[in-house]
């Protein structure tokens, strides 16, 4: 998974923190964020995650004209996605989302233009009681602002289990 | 910021992150993310194909309302590294709870820092997340 141009914007941001119950007003309020040590509007820490919206590949979001979306319209479906992508900060395109890491080397701020660039990390295999087979693979997404600084570092694993698990 | 003459080890923060967990919340986080996976928004595809109960939370919905907490906690841009395992699922009505305990106190590269062991249950006491966490604070 490679990102070209991921926009930081504070409407982005209001979004993202209401959706994990954030009403802190550093996510949506500029005046307030003015005054505090940040200097204005800052992103929640697990916000990286929404540079899926950037890429233009990301096989977990249907695509204008696309075809081979596997949720369900007069069918139930299950159709398969055509290409897979690793995706945002990794792990959830593989399969179920096992772990996410994140570093974070400097503040996301409104405004900032990130690129991302992911490479595989480690894999490995294990048996599980509740889904079979689990086979776990690492993916390490770099985020660097428009100064070309390393601002966050997205370590992500994925499983894909041999069954759906039990619950 | 915490202050460090204001902390010590074993000191804990928790909070609870939501309540009876809405299908809707899923969808709001879905769109925020972009993460369009129709196991977490779509429940005729993850009954009847995918072989799950119901539809269930991203594991990254749940992380974000952890890190609500824990940034109410440590304050804004203090963290230094945030990361964590989905040890089970979230499902629509479920109460979670987020819990931050201090393990260590410390110096890294010049800041005085904080490590955190992070816990999120459910209202069955299940843990669905665990984690770690190291914050900047104030000396």
């Amino acid at each position: 998974m490679s990102i070209d141009k991921f926009l930081v914007e504070a409407s982005h941001i209001m979004m993202f923190a209401r959706s994990v119950g954030d009403d802190n007003p550093i996510y949506h309020d500029e005046e307030y964020a003015k005054g505090t040590g940040s200097g204005g509007i800052i992103a929640p820490p697990t916000f990286a995650q929404s540079s899926a919206q950037f890429d233009p590949d990301y096989f977990l979001r249907p695509k204008v004209g696309g075809e081979g979306w596997f949720g369900s319209g007069k069918e139930a479906t299950g159709a398969k996605p055509s290409q897979e992508s690793g995706g945002g900060g990794g792990g959830a395109a593989m399969g179920l989302h096992a772990e996410q890491h994140f570093e974070y080397h400097k503040p996301l701020k409104a405004g900032d233009v990130l690129t991302a660039t992911s490479k595989p990390g480690n894999s490995w295999e294990k048996e599980s009681k509740r889904a079979g087979k689990l086979k776990f693979s690492e993916s390490v997404t770099e985020y660097r602002n428009q100064d070309g600084d390393l601002v966050i570092t997205a370590t992500g694993v994925g499983v894909q289990t041999e069954r759906a698990v039990d619950s | 910021m915490l202050k460090e003459n204001e902390i010590k080890v074993g000191d804990t923060h928790s909070a609870t992150l939501v309540e009876d967990l809405k299908r809707t919340q899923i969808v709001q986080y879905a769109g925020a993310s972009g993460d369009y996976n129709p196991l977490h928004t779509d429940e005729i595809f993850t009954t009847q194909i995918a072989g799950y109960p119901s539809v269930f939370a991203h594991g990254m919905l749940s992380m974000g309302l952890t890190g609500t907490m824990l940034t109410n906690y440590v304050g804004d841009g203090a963290l230094k590294k945030y990361g964590v395992r989905f040890t089970n699922q979230v499902w629509p009505g479920d109460t979670l709870t987020g819990k931050a305990t201090i393990i260590e106190i410390r110096e890294e590269d010049g800041d005085k820092v904080v490590d955190l062991m992070i816990e999120t249950t459910n209202q069955d006491n299940v843990a669905v997340i665990t984690g770690n966490a190291t914050a900047k604070i104030e000396a």
